[in-house]
């Protein structure tokens, strides 16, 4: 088994949006809508402030609560990599899984399908990285297997502080943030 | 200070969750007035009250199935891919409360069907003369009225319940990922079908037996809501958080006013002197009962989309 | 189409793909990839891979754009150039905004009503052009060749600047020089007789140390620097930052130093202090290539750490550390020079300054430090002579600035404009470049243009001095169009080409042909003796021992990589006087300025207003980029950086709308408050390029506010004529 996720070094990001934009066109995401988003956390007082900067999207949960709320198994585990994926022909546009998402990940496409990220699974499928990790300029994005030990990903996790979001809420995200 | 930035703006998400609109109050008030109404009615059938000339089990299983189908309507209005609404049926997703509703809706329609013919409304049995005949044979069966009876009130008491679980099962809005949800949409469900009954029922007995409930209900729904908000504010700071949403932020003047005041106390009030006959029944009490109800559901699909994990 | 279909269509089109693509490489005839196949008539279907280089900043990466069943896709890096290693900035990512840009211009405009309202006739092509060859044979006949001028701004006004060039006109001038980088290369060349240069010399990536003095890197996001610095730091280098507001490099750094706005030079000066007086500057460097070095150090000695706490508001024991800092990684310590740097006025002395100090850390030539760098030799086109013009430029008149000129004097030139001396200056080329957003005080500018007989504005978008104009002639953007070769001085030389990706949506032009139709009108065509522009470039390519189908396929050609470092075999030579590192400006001396910067202090806010700094966001280019879909989705607006308690005494809160008004009454759009705990409480911050009024810009009018619009005044540096901005103050207006 494979299990798909990403790392991301908030120390090298500097919250340019390529990822963002890459996505966009990568994916046709319609305009006005995001797949994935910068956040920028400041906390303190100037001069001491502290800032982290954040390249956010879908986590890929392992306990994706927007796979068990769907009810026509819409929103489903890809057979690769736990990706988790909305199939756009099966989904009726509840809405059920946006309010089960912690991270706001998803949203009605126009077309009435819920969309959000895909880590890109048809570039995964052949071999590349997602868009928004083979687009960064700071190289501040790492994608890969985390049941594989001796992948990138594993491996900075092993050498690295990290956090993820919102593990407290119970969802095991698939994303982690270099510290 | 804290100061967060992001570059996310999708519409219904940002700046703050409100994918769901007035539909699913709507959906939920109605689905747990029917439950009510179903669990009234299926009382009274169990209880053989079916040989009394004004029963309000004659017509609340027609009320519930109009009512239930508005709901159902109302929902149908909110779903982004309305075509796609037969996927519902074509998977049971054990994990997904939505797919349980949608199922049990199945059974509830037949469950309505059934009581409704025991006895059909005029308007329609005269224009289907058959159906007086399905009824009449029904009646004659009383195991068949009982277990109708039995039937609706368990079915109803399953939609009562899945208002409210379709909420809590949504972890990610800690205000609704509360385990006394359910019990809060069935009372209030309860409550509400109640007030409905009190308010439109010709039976002298059942008007009092129903204000005397409905009471009880308030009284009940009063102490669920204690309970939960208790429970959220000794939980996480995102549930303490978001009990704040209610009791000091920014739904709390629409909780106090609307939901507590004038939808649960100054009613429950007003029915306790009818009850005690220090005053005349009015319809006053049980109509804000009703609109208390909905008015509930209002606040906490709107507060829950606010509440968030941090 | 959904996740799976995709995919699926992925699959089975891999066939065709690599099909397409191997077309493609081989189709030496790629006239972008056409919507309709010539032979079939039918839509080209699959996806193409075209390179070519990219223009949504100047830094002009290498990039291959994919057209998806005859639609343009996206737009990548080219992983076979040095600028980007095959990765673009969010920018040049997002460049297939711009093809798609609804408020581009689409044909050619001729203006109906007076200067600046905007109304417009469409015409065509050549009657735009018979207008305007009428209107320059006028102006020659009347005023001389030279009362025409031409302001640009990118490699696209190649063209344009050879046409002008062949009328007669040497009066050129760039923003990118007196509103940008002047200052710096001019006190470069004076220290050390070689420019930075822009991609700038600077070995980021082998920095153990980093100085950024103002240059918020990540945020200005010049995508080599960015991708260095991102190196640097995973290499643990330290980061020391001096700027009134934490930048995004701030949170990175090991210091940060946030100093008072306009006291930088002092700050500088007192670092040198340290490192003379507490002997931690690189002694054998210094000896072996620097010149006046007792003379620096006799200057300096007046500044101490302790001097400049009350000046720059940093404490004496952090200016120590950081000296200290600095001097234990020599001489892979870069104290960057900077890009745009005209703040004050005494910008080249800061330049100066900042020379200085890298030839104390022993810092060019060394690695981590200011590198060598070449180019790829790519001989021009062997024009006819160009008519030599019978006056001296307008823009420089007695070389009232000595070191003035470099690009062209924009602000000469308007100024020329304005007054009619040294001779009168009747028609305006603009190519590219937003004058009224990119030269202070835009009235000035505004009465400029309506002395002027001919006002031509060559653009892609409808920017705010398009709607000055008397012809719009819209060219086609840089994934449509062929252009110049690329070819700058860099680490790694390199010829770049671009070729269109995709056809113009409507009936826009590329500049080339624009230059070539004209000339023609003008009875120029001994200046354009070639066909088209492929021939041009084939011509020149095949000079350089490349060809047009070689480079259409590759995109990029390298060249031999030069020695970086002394250590390399880099010659040490400078250009100078004495053929030293001039610590002390013999040349300067001469003239009678500063042969050693000195500190002066600068006007300081009133109580009650700020001073109004301003900068770039990483997603925007100047005011080009505000109606690009694909950058607004992520930035649409600018916002106003206020300190957080600044805020409050003011009662504002993040989110809220307000004007700023400058000293001298001018109101601005109104723009959001961000009170933030990253700026100092006497200086605001906004993000450059926004606040738009020009109605045709539909997807950015009125967005946010425009920082150029409150600098009204300016502070003219009398060494080169650049122009520093920084020193215009703002109020707060809450009633918004």
């Amino acid at each position: 088994m494979a299990r798909f996720g990403m790392v991301i070094d908030t120390r090298k990001c500097v919250g340019c949006t390529d990822c963002v934009i890459a996505c966009e066109t990568e994916n046709d995401v319609p305009n006005g809508f995001a797949r994935d988003w910068i956040v920028q956390i400041s906390n303190g007082k100037f001069p001491n402030a502290q800032v982290e900067i954040l390249s956010e999207r879908c986590n890929h949960c392992s306990d994706a609560p927007c796979v068990t709320t769907c009810p026509t198994g819409a929103s489903h585990y890809h057979d690769i990599g736990g990706i988790v994926l909305v199939n756009h022909d099966e989904c009726i546009g509840c809405k059920a899984c946006i309010e089960s998402c912690p991270y706001g990940a998803r949203f009605v496409h126009p077309e009435g399908y819920v969309d959000k990220c895909t880590f890109c699974v048809h570039r995964v499928e052949e071999g590349l990285d997602p868009a928004c990790v083979s687009v960064c300029p700071t190289h501040c994005m790492h994608f890969g297997d985390f049941d594989d030990p001796n992948s990138e990903v594993s491996k900075l996790l092993q050498s690295r502080k990290h956090h993820s979001l919102l593990p407290e809420a119970g969802t095991t995200p698939n994303i982690y943030y270099l510290t | 200070m804290l100061e967060i930035t992001t570059t996310r703006h999708n519409h219904l998400i940002d700046p703050i969750l409100h994918a769901w609109n007035w539909e699913i109050p709507v959906y939920l008030f109605l689905g747990g007035l029917v439950a009510g109404m179903m669990i009234i009615s299926g009382y009274f059938l169990f209880k053989e009250r079916v040989k009394e000339d004004n029963c309000s089990c004659f017509y609340l299983p027609m009320i519930s199935f109009v009512l239930l189908s508005l709901g159902m309507s109302a929902l149908f209005l909110d779903l982004e891919h309305k075509l796609f609404v037969w996927r519902l049926y074509t998977t049971f997703q054990i994990t997904s409360p939505m797919s349980w509703g949608a199922w049990i809706l199945i059974l509830v329609y037949p469950a309505l069907i059934a009581n409704i013919l025991i006895r059909p409304p005029k308007f329609i049995a005269n224009k289907i003369p058959k159906l007086a005949e399905v009824s009449q044979k029904l009646i004659e069966h009383k195991w068949a009225v009982k277990n109708i009876g039995v039937v609706n009130m368990l079915l109803g008491g399953m939609v009562g319940m899945y208002t409210g679980i379709l909420l809590s099962s949504l972890g990610a809005r800690p205000l609704w990922s509360t385990s006394v949800l359910w019990l809060l949409f069935l009372i209030s469900g309860l409550s509400g079908a109640a007030a409905f009954v009190h308010l439109i029922a010709k039976n002298v007995y059942e008007r009092e037996l129903l204000a005397k409930s409905d009471n009880a209900f308030l009284i009940i729904e009063l102490f669920v809501i204690a309970m939960m908000i208790i429970g959220l504010v000794t939980s996480s700071k995102s549930h303490m958080a978001a009990a704040h949403l209610l009791l000091n932020g920014p739904f709390a003047s629409v909780f106090w006013i609307f939901v507590i005041a004038l939808g649960i106390v100054i009613p429950l009030y007003i029915q306790l002197l009818a009850v005690n006959h220090k005053i005349k029944h009015t319809p006053i009490a049980p109509i804000m009962v009703i609109i208390g109800g909905l008015i509930l559901r209002f606040v906490i699909v709107a507060a829950g989309q606010h509440s968030h994990w941090f | 189409m959904n996740s799976l279909s995709r995919r699926r269509f992925l699959k089975i089109s891999g066939a065709s793909i690599a099909a397409a693509s191997a077309l493609t490489s081989m189709n030496s005839v790629v006239k972008g990839a056409q919507k309709v196949s010539e032979k079939t008539g039918k839509s080209v279907k699959g996806i193409q891979k075209i390179p070519t280089y990219c223009s949504m900043c100047f830094w002009k990466c290498s990039a291959i754009g994919y057209v998806r069943d005859g639609k343009l896709w996206k737009v990548e890096g080219n992983p076979i150039d040095p600028l980007s290693a095959g990765r673009l900035c969010p920018r040049g990512t997002g460049g297939v905004g711009a093809h798609y840009d609804p408020d581009r211009l689409k044909y050619p405009l001729l203006r109906k009503g007076k200067r600046g309202e905007e109304k417009w006739v469409q015409v065509t092509w050549d009657e735009a052009f018979e207008f305007i060859a009428k209107k320059m044979k006028n102006i020659k006949s009347q005023y001389g060749a030279e009362s025409m001028g031409f302001f640009s701004h990118g490699i696209g006004g190649g063209f344009i600047k050879h046409l002008l060039k062949a009328y007669g006109t040497r009066n050129i001038a760039a923003p990118s020089f007196d509103q940008c980088l002047g200052p710096r290369d001019t006190a470069f060349e004076i220290t050390y007789g070689d420019v930075i240069g822009g991609p700038e010399r600077t070995d980021i990536e082998n920095a153990k140390c980093i100085v950024l003095l103002g240059s918020h890197l990540g945020e200005n996001m010049h995508n080599t620097q960015v991708q260095e610095f991102s190196k640097a730091v995973e290499n643990h280098a330290s980061i020391i930052v001096v700027d009134p507001r934490l930048s995004t490099a701030a949170t990175k750094a090991k210091f940060y130093l946030p100093i008072k706005p306009g006291t930088d030079l002092a700050l500088l000066l007192t670092w040198m202090n340290v490192l003379i007086s507490e002997n931690l500057y690189d002694k054998d460097y210094i000896e072996k290539y620097a010149f006046g070095f007792e003379q620096l150090k006799a200057e300096v000695s007046q500044y101490t750490p302790e001097w400049a706490y009350p000046v720059t508001g940093i404490k004496p024991e952090l200016i120590r550390e950081t000296a200290r800092e600095m001097a234990r990684y020599k001489p892979s310590t870069l104290v960057h020079p900077g890009r745009h740097s005209v703040w004050y006025g005494d910008d080249t002395q800061r330049g100066r300054a900042l020379a200085i100090m890298s030839a104390l850390l022993g810092n060019w030539g060394r690695k981590g430090g200011l590198i060598n760098q070449d180019v790829f030799d790519v001989p021009s086109y062997p024009y006819p002579e160009y008519p030599k013009p019978k006056r001296e430029n307008a823009d420089n008149p007695n070389r009232k600035y000595p070191f003035g000129g470099a690009e062209g004097y924009t602000t000469g030139l308007r100024e020329a404009t304005l007054t009619g001396k040294p001779y009168p200056i009747k028609g305006w080329f603009v190519y590219g470049t937003n004058l009224l957003y990119s030269l202070p005080n835009m009235q000035e500018t505004i009465d400029a243009m309506q002395k002027l007989d001919l006002l031509v504005v060559i653009d892609v978008v409808p920017s705010e001095i398009a709607g000055y104009a008397d012809v719009v002639l819209p060219e086609s953007i840089y994934l449509e169009r062929y252009d110049e070769l690329f070819a700058p001085y860099f680490k790694q030389p390199f010829v770049s080409l671009r070729q269109p990706v995709i056809a113009p949506p409507h009936d826009q032009k590329p500049g080339w042909w624009i230059a070539k139709k004209l000339g023609e009108k003008l009875g120029l065509q001994k200046y354009f003796p070639w066909k088209d522009v492929e021939e041009y470039l084939d011509t020149r390519l095949k000079m350089a021992g490349l060809s047009l189908k070689e480079m259409k396929e590759k995109g990029v050609a390298l060249g031999e990589k030069p020695p970086l470092y002394f250590e390399e075999g880099w010659e040490p030579e400078f250009d100078t006087p004495t053929g030293k590192i001039e610590l002390y400006s013999t040349h300067l001396d001469e003239l009678g300025y500063d042969p050693i910067p000195k500190f002066t202090k600068h006007e300081e806010p009133q109580p009650g207003y700020f001073r109004l700094l301003f900068g770039r966001a990483p997603m925007h280019s100047f005011s080009r980029t505000q109606t690009n879909r694909l950058l607004t989705n992520v930035m649409d607006e600018n916002e106003v950086w206020i300190n957080a308690d600044v805020a409050k005494r003011f009662e504002l809160k993040s989110g809220d709308y307000i004007k700023l008004k400058n000293q001298d009454g001018i109101v601005s759009n109104r723009i959001k408050v961000k009170a933030t705990e990253r700026i100092r409480t006497d200086c605001v911050y906004i993000v450059h390029g926004f606040g738009h009024n020009s109605r045709m810009l539909k997807g950015a009018y009125h967005k946010g506010a425009s920082d150029s619009r409150l600098i009204t005044k300016y502070k003219v540096d009398p060494l080169m004529g650049g122009t520093g901005m920084n020193i215009n103050f703002v109020t707060f207006e809450t009633e918004a």
